[in-house]
């Protein structure tokens, strides 16, 4: 997750536009591969451990690769307790507070397990932790998609400079960033391999910028 | 006062000096003695008879908010003409002695050129009961073209008897040829461009039947036919028909349907709505053959001011019809003199000559689109054949502001007019009196 | 930049896909017991309806409402339009009370073009005369994607009274933009001189053309295209009961349609007249799903016109 660049038009066509772009090679890995795989690993204890037991659980990520780590943590608590844990995706695009500063963006997908969040304990699951802003938007689309017990988040970075009360109750790994520096979360699914880079803020261009 | 045209091209053609004496063409030779004349530096201009339109709105009586005879006839100066063939469609309908009296009257108080009444072929223009033509032919106004304008004279019967009665004081009918029935709620050339934008069509055919019909009439009965704003491909091929028959079958066309196209409806800005419509590029490529070859007579502006309201609405709401008079022979010279199909003399008679002898002025008391010649009276207009221009509504004597050719750049400009020897436009401005 | 949504040839391939899959989110807010989303807080959507249209105004309303847009809906009735005030001062007015956008139906073709060029918000056309219907050609779209998974390719033929339909030219726009082969079947009539130069084949047989069809779509024929004659243009066929002979859909003929093969009707029907009512309450039928898929659809066209500093989809003023 990056700074929000300033407000700039976006041509229409480049909307559609996620990919990881920039050179990577410019970044600095800070996790490895592997080092991917025993950091969520570790997340997915200490969910088991907090939640006493992962019941009444349902983790929510944040497209797309916050999506893709609930998936993961749900397969990794399934591995160490033979719990199953629902696992879907919630779009945060139309609560964004900063709709109004580029053109309108494709929205990604809405995928609430079957059983609802009514009631439930909903990790929201992020790959990196920032302003704050994604999260606030997304406390505000859960809030329109049911009551659920509590919610908590979970997060693969943190990477500090918070402009909103807001913390994770599950960290993989704090990274002291510069507001200059860049931080891209590769996930296998996503990007073709697992890796966490650090770079200049022009190393990897992130356009997937969030509140 | 006398003036001096120094270093003028009569035609287009080699430069001499003219001079005007009394409203009439006094000399022309080189380097002529300035004497006590007025003298103006042509500096090469063309100089061509003062044009004569057929048709033009000047809307007076009824909608004086749009234009009136002053106005209209102030815009006709700028535009070069000497003459103007006021059409009916006043409210009232000018279907009486009174009204064409009137507007002649009218004409002459303003003084920017001479105003030729048309009378109504039918009362009212209803289409139903033949107006008085022989009166309206007798009055002070001297009638000799008569047409429903904006309407159709559909009744064939109708039509034939109009034909017949107007031999006896030498009239024509100008028809507009618009078959009703074929033509019920229509918006714009009926085609490509008419059915992806869901306007109600004007068929080609509508025009062409009636025109067909007409010229059977005319020569059935021997008399005058007068074809108004001929438009489409068609009907030009059966004009060129007509007269290879020997018929009596005049046309004019306007300078929009020599240069405009029916895509420009596309832009649903009623601007470009206009009846009959503009047409595709095959009609207009066929119409600019037709008058370089002489099967269309004459050009004629078909000059339709509007008030504002009545243009800024949506396109079916708007009325149709398009200003034209200030422009008229910036059109030509852009669609048929650039393009090699006419010369100035052909245009003198295009514009000048061929309409007043249509509109039978040649031959008036005070005549109009006589030859450049001594003895002559001077009815003259003065063209900058190199100047370019940018159409500005704004900057219209017309009281309307519905010009199609805003913002474009339009060749040559109309320096000076002259009526019976009198300037009603130097320098490109109105002339004071 | 704004920009509006004035015709179906607005949109390009992406723009139609980006329009449908948005809508294919924004459905699932119509499934939840919060029916509502923030995204145009603060924005003001003017419905300005000079025809009637019951289906489409209330469409265009909860589409606005669920966005939390303020919506004001103007209708000819009652208003100053029908006092004679023109187009352009009421657009004016609109200007005025600060209106973000404008969705209009207007019973003259290019209206919405006309208040495009004065005002400065966007403008959607709910339907101009027998121009076209963009937002009906993007719920049907969205409808048979849905149903058939694809529009690739799709078959489909459209019936009725091409000539006057709005819904005809905005579907064939938008379908040829998006792969699908469209056929218009119709009296001769009944369809335009011109239609030659559509991205459509055209067929006056309307058995033929079913059993090779995806999609049938059933355009509405009104009874005075029969005539009578007079100030009216000529009568267009000679009587109902031969229009629905030649060019019905009963249900002999929806037997001869292919087993997916889905019917579709923009509403609002002649039961009896170009679809028997046992067509029209079929399984085959979407006509109850198109008017539901029309909400979010012009949710999703609010969204991308107005949800961001500039428009995503439309064309530019």
């Amino acid at each position: 997750m990056t700074a929000a660049p300033p407000p700039s038009p976006v041509p229409a066509r480049a909307r559609l536009a996620r990919p990881v772009s920039g050179d990577p090679a410019a970044a600095r890995p800070v996790l490895s591969s592997a080092d991917v795989a025993r950091v969520i690993d570790r997340m997915a204890h200490e969910l088991l451990e907090k939640t006493r037991g992962g019941d009444e659980v349902v983790l929510l990520g944040i497209p797309t690769r916050g999506t893709t780590l609930a998936r993961r943590l749900a397969a990794r608590v399934h591995a160490f307790a033979g719990l199953t844990v629902p696992s879907g995706s919630l779009d945060i695009t139309l609560y964004r507070d900063d709709l109004r500063l580029k053109s309108p963006r494709a929205l990604e997908s809405t995928d609430v397990p079957a059983g609802g969040v009514d009631g439930a304990l909903v990790v929201l699951v992020d790959d990196v932790l920032f302003s704050g802003r994604s999260v606030r938007a997304a406390l505000d689309a859960l809030a329109d998609l049911g009551r659920p017990r509590a919610v908590q988040l979970a997060v693969l970075v943190d990477r500090g400079h918070r402009e909103l009360p807001i913390r994770a109750d599950y960290v993989g790994k704090n990274i002291p960033t510069s507001l200059q520096e860049t931080v891209h979360v590769l996930l296998a699914e996503d990007d073709g391999r697992d890796a966490v880079l650090l770079g200049p803020a022009d190393a990897v261009r992130e356009d997937r910028a969030r509140p | 006062m006398n003036h001096l045209l120094k270093n003028v091209r009569p035609y287009g053609e080699s430069a001499t000096d003219v001079r005007l004496v009394d409203g009439r063409i006094a000399e022309i030779g080189t380097g002529l003695p300035e004497g006590s004349s007025r003298v103006h530096d042509g500096a090469g201009a063309v100089l061509l008879p003062g044009l004569v339109d057929l048709h033009t709105h000047l809307r007076e009586p009824g909608r004086e908010d749009a234009e009136t005879v002053a106005t209209g006839t102030l815009a006709a100066a700028l535009g070069g003409f000497t003459a103007v063939h006021a059409m009916a469609n006043t409210d009232p309908v000018a279907d009486t002695a009174g009204v064409v009296e009137q507007v002649w009257r009218l004409g002459r108080e303003a003084g920017h050129c001479d105003v030729a009444p048309v009378g109504a072929v039918t009362v009212g223009l209803g289409g139903q009961q033949m107006a008085e033509l022989g009166t309206m032919a007798d009055s002070a106004a001297r009638v000799r073209v008569f047409s429903d304008d904006g309407k159709c004279v559909s009744d064939a019967g109708l039509m034939r008897r109009a034909l017949e009665y107007v031999k006896a004081f030498d009239g024509v009918i100008a028809q507009h040829a618009q078959e009703p029935r074929l033509t019920v709620g229509s918006q714009m050339n009926e085609g490509v461009q008419s059915s992806l934008l869901g306007l109600t069509g004007w068929p080609a055919v509508a025009e062409e039947a009636i025109i067909a019909r007409d010229c059977l009439l005319a020569a059935h009965v021997d008399s005058r036919l007068h074809v108004c704003h001929v438009s489409t491909a068609g009907s030009v091929d059966l004009l060129r028909w007509a007269k290879n028959k020997g018929w009596k079958v005049t046309a004019e066309v306007t300078p929009h349907h020599l240069l405009l196209t029916d895509d420009l409806a596309a832009t649903y800005d009623p601007l470009y709505k206009v009846n009959p419509p503009l047409r595709t590029q095959a009609d207009v490529d066929a119409l600019r053959e037709g008058l370089a070859d002489g099967t269309i007579d004459c050009v004629a502006t078909d000059h339709a001011p509007h008030a504002l309201e009545d243009k800024e609405a949506e396109w079916g709401a708007a009325l149709p019809g398009m200003t034209g008079l200030e422009t008229a022979l910036a059109v030509v010279a852009l669609t048929m003199v650039e393009t090699g199909r006419l010369d100035w003399r052909s245009v003198a008679d295009r514009m000048s000559h061929t309409p007043a002898r249509i509109g039978r002025l040649d031959g008036a008391p005070e005549p109009q689109g006589r030859p450049l010649a001594v003895g002559e009276p001077a009815n003259l207009c003065l063209v900058d054949p190199g100047a370019r221009w940018t159409v500005d509504p704004h900057e219209s004597a017309s009281r309307s502001r519905n010009t199609p050719f805003v913002g474009r750049e339009l060749p040559v400009r109309v320096v000076a007019t002259f009526l019976r020897g009198r300037p009603t436009v130097l320098d490109g401005k109105p002339a004071p009196a | 930049m704004k920009r509006h949504l004035l015709s179906a040839a607005d949109l390009s391939y992406d723009d139609a896909i980006l329009v449908l899959d948005t809508a294919e989110e924004l459905a699932q807010v119509s499934e939840r017991t919060i029916k509502k989303l923030p995204t145009l807080r603060g924005r003001t959507v003017v419905n300005l309806f000079f025809e009637d249209s019951t289906r489409t105004r209330t469409s265009f309303e909860l589409a606005a409402k669920r966005l939390s847009a303020d919506v004001i809906t103007f209708s000819a009735k009652g208003s100053s339009v029908s006092k004679g005030e023109t187009l352009k001062d009421t657009a004016l007015t609109l200007e005025a009370m600060g209106s973000d956008a404008v969705v209009v139906r207007h019973s003259w073709s290019g209206a919405p073009a006309n208040l495009a060029r004065w005002i400065r918000g966007s403008v959607v056309n709910a339907g101009d005369g027998t121009h076209e219907h963009p937002t009906q050609a993007l719920l049907d779209a969205y409808t048979m994607r849905r149903r058939l998974g694809r529009l690739e390719g799709l078959r489909v033929t459209i019936v009725g009274d091409i000539l006057h339909s709005r819904v005809a030219r905005s579907n064939v726009l938008l379908l040829s933009t998006l792969g699908a082969d469209v056929t218009l079947v119709a009296p001769p009539t009944l369809l335009p001189v011109g239609v030659g130069s559509w991205p459509a084949q055209v067929s006056y047989d309307l058995d033929a053309v079913l059993p090779k069809s995806d999609v049938v779509m059933m355009l509405r024929v009104q009874r005075e295209r029969m005539g009578p004659t007079g100030e009216q243009a000529a009568a267009y066929f000679p009587s109902a009961r031969e229009y629905s002979r030649r060019y019905g859909l009963d249900v002999r003929r929806v037997a001869t349609l292919a087993d997916e093969a889905i019917v579709m009707h923009p509403g609002p029907m002649v039961r009896g007249m170009e679809i028997a009512p046992e067509v029209a309450d079929g399984v085959r039928s979407t006509i109850v799903e198109q008017v539901a898929n029309g909400v979010s659809v012009r949710m999703a066209v609010l969204y991308l016109l107005l949800g961001g500093s500039d428009s995503a989809i439309g064309s530019p003023s």
